[in-house]
């Protein structure tokens, strides 16, 4: 800095200039923010340049989404389309803080967020463009993805819930019977098995990272034992006792028999994905695009000995699979909402589903006697069919994320760390109770 | 006279020609810095604009009274003191060494600068990969030296990521902490070691008595620098471990970014930043203080 202030010289002191400049900055920039004030949205004339937020992970992949967008692009030339994707783990975080900047014209969001996002119009209202061909045509749980009180924020792209996948090789190997993986005692079983053959020493790989993975299987195991997230009326954690505790346990006890790959606490789906495709793995909960990730000769080593069921059952014969469904949004501060309403209808459209059956089960009804989408997908289609109808939600909650952390938190001191699950579930119930209040 | 004013002329066109970048740097700096220190006084639960409820100072209560709020500070301080001092440690020596008269000292030099000129984030999933609990190099050298039986899951264990994110770092930071210390012996003058060789002082007796005190600027300078750096540790952590396993390396500026982004706790999470910077803040004015103190030692 080279002004400086040189007494009786006339010129403009240091600590003047300063002054002065963080005066005018901090002007120029509050008349910008006010200026740029409110939610700001509206509708646009339908066509011009939208922006859209996806993910990388699961589901439709990023050449899927490219090749789906290109072909709308050729169908409507009128509208622009910028496509961006993220990992999961980024997606919520980065749709906040883009909300108020209005970066984007349409969000993908996951099936936990409706509450949240609508209730802080990050993302818009659309139940009122949600035609009866559409409410008739979707699966009911499906439209459900987006909903919350009554009201509909976006329209379901992404249907899906966790399958269990094994390797034929592996039973084979230990006589193992595919049969007995009916209920999850019987995997443990198999497991115990697989292992006393030495065919795989962890034969259970799991995506038990403190992420939202962990709370996808814990709620699958959670429902398959009968338990519930929270008291019928809403307004208290239930999931410390009964079959919540009794999932967690299980989960814990597949690591003390060694029957648990240990990395489990550290992976994500794509981990688990890989672990089991180097045939490091016997068993593995995860997603649709697993079979045909695990099958791909080029990725994975035991491509062609991949099988898939329904999740197992607990105990009392329960086996509803964890909804992981998302949904694409207009957002709540774009100026392009016609545009982005016609992309979004166009993406989720059945004959765009339909054509990508094999990445994501499609979200309507008559796609599932369609021989094309059962020919593209032999294996899940019928099994998607019977899982779909049974689906167990994270609960619907506007706080979801801060009692998804607690819980991660908690139930990985169980896991990584040995802790009691009554105890953890406890703490964890406990947390949650400011969170629900 | 003349010369006054033109001398005035001159700040003025000076001022002028500063005053847009002053305005967009202050801008930038103050305006957000303002704006949080606002927000952590309202119950703020949206990124939208609107009208929140004023709760004084609730949010830094309910920071200061969150359980969760000091085992991350206890993961921070562990994470700040561990790494500061292994990087200076091993900057001292990797400093000496760039100091000796090698053959081959601009490709110590070269290598040396690789660490660092990597950006964190690619050097987390570097190590991230090497520490694979199935595939990792690692886990792979261990078992074959027989070091272990079967391979760990080294990110699986709370206190043992910690460890590793701190080595991560390490590797990553000794690099600039060695230049910096390199650049402080090369002002050093040699005559002083020579004198103690006559005086029969060995090289050890030499590093305590003449490096060791001549680096003292220097090692302040770099203390500063490291333990507010370390302090605020966030990206290493984002791409290694994302806080986990168990909240085991969850820091202070991770659960800030966890509560102000995830769970859209705006209010909450301007408040905690801003008990953040007010350590960082006590921090460096004991630092600086004790740096005036070892340039004047160094001056008399």
């Amino acid at each position: 800095m080279s002004v400086r202030n040189h007494p009786g010289d006339g010129g403009v002191s240091r600590r003047g200039f300063l002054g002065f400049s963080a005066a005018a900055g901090a002007t120029v920039l509050l008349g910008s923010a006010c200026g740029a004030g409110g939610v700001g949205g509206g509708a646009g004339n339908g066509t011009g340049k939208i922006r859209a937020l996806f993910m990388k992970q699961a589901g439709y992949s990023e050449s899927d989404i490219r090749k789906m967008t290109a072909a709308f692009q050729k169908a409507n030339p009128k509208i622009q389309v910028d496509v961006e994707l993220v990992a999961y783990e980024a997606l919520h975080d980065k749709i906040v803080a883009a909300a108020p900047a209005h970066t984007y014209d349409v969000v993908l969001i996951d099936v936990i967020w409706p509450a949240e996002f609508g209730s802080k119009r990050i993302v818009t209202d659309v139940t009122g463009k949600v035609s009866g061909g559409i409410r008739n045509g979707m699966l009911p749980g499906a439209l459900a993805t987006a909903e919350y009180r009554d009201h509909y924020y976006g329209l379901p792209w992404i249907l899906d819930t966790k399958y269990l996948f094994y390797n034929k090789a592996h039973l084979r190997k230990a006589g193992v019977d595919a049969a007995s993986l009916d209920t999850w005692d019987g995997v443990r079983a198999a497991a115990k098995q697989i292992k006393s053959k030495g065919v795989v020493d962890t034969p259970l790989a799991w995506s038990w990272k403190q992420v939202e993975a962990l709370v996808c299987d814990y709620t699958q195991l959670l429902g398959a034992y009968g338990g519930a997230f929270l008291t019928p009326d809403g307004k208290s954690a239930a999931f410390q006792t009964g079959g919540g505790l009794d999932a967690l346990t299980f989960m814990r006890g597949t690591i003390d028999d060694g029957l648990t790959n240990k990395g489990s606490i550290t992976w994500i789906e794509d981990d688990v994905l890989k672990t089991f495709s180097q045939g490091q793995a016997s068993f593995m909960l995860n997603w649709t695009y697993g079979y045909a990730g695990a099958n791909d000769p080029k990725a994975s080593k035991v491509a062609g000995d991949v099988g898939v069921l329904r999740t197992p059952a607990g105990p009392g014969g329960k086996r509803p699979g964890v909804n992981g469904s998302m949904a694409l949004c207009v957002s709540g501060g774009s100026r392009n909402q016609a545009a982005a309403w016609t992309y979004i209808t166009y993406l989720t459209g059945a004959p765009v589903q339909d054509q990508y059956a094999t990445s994501s089960l499609p979200c309507w009804h008559a796609s599932y006697d369609d021989p094309e989408v059962a020919k593209a997908n032999p294996k899940i289609v019928p099994i998607a069919k019977e899982q779909l109808a049974d689906l167990i939600a994270r609960p619907q909650v506007p706080r979801y994320n801060e009692m998804s952390q607690v819980l991660q938190a908690q139930l990985q001191r169980c896991l990584a760390q040995g802790a009691d699950p009554a105890a953890v579930l406890k703490s964890a119930a406990d947390q949650a109770k400011r969170i629900l209040a | 006279m003349a010369a006054s004013r033109d001398r005035r002329g001159q700040a003025w066109l000076a001022l002028a020609l500063l005053a847009p970048a002053a305005v967009v740097v202050f801008g930038v700096v103050l305006y957000p810095a303002l704006r949080a220190l606002w927000i952590s006084f309202f119950d703020v639960d949206s990124p939208m604009p609107g009208a929140y409820p004023f709760t004084g100072i609730g949010n830094y209560r309910d920071v200061l009274t969150d359980p969760l709020v000091w085992t991350a500070a206890g993961h921070t301080v562990y994470f700040t003191l561990v790494s500061t001092a292994a990087e200076l440690v091993l900057g001292v020596l990797l400093a000496l060494l760039m100091n000796a008269p090698l053959r081959a000292r601009w490709l110590l030099r070269a290598i040396v600068i690789v660490p660092w000129a990597l950006p964190t984030i690619v050097n987390g999933a570097m190590w991230t990969g090497l520490l694979n609990s199935q595939y990792g190099p690692v886990n792979a050298l261990l078992t074959q030296l027989h070091v272990t039986s079967h391979y760990i899951s080294f990110l699986g264990s709370p206190f043992l990521a910690l460890n590793l994110v701190i080595v991560a770092d390490v590797w990553k930071n000794t690099s600039l902490v060695a230049f910096f210390l390199l650049a402080g012996l090369q002002t050093i003058p040699h005559g002083l070691y020579e004198a103690a060789r006559v005086d029969g002082a060995g090289p050890v007796r030499a590093f305590f008595s003449i490096t060791l005190p001549l680096l003292r600027p220097t090692i302040a300078i770099v203390l500063v620098l490291r333990t507010m750096e370390a302090f605020k540790v966030f990206d290493i952590i984002y791409v290694m471990t994302g806080g986990g396993p168990a909240s085991g390396t969850q820091t202070v500026t991770f659960l800030t970014y966890l509560k102000a982004f995830s769970d859209q706790r705006f209010g909450y999470g301007s408040a905690m930043a801003y008990l953040i910077v007010v350590v960082i803040l006590v921090l460096s004015t004991i630092y600086l203080r004790l740096l005036r103190q070892s340039d004047m030692g160094a001056a008399a």
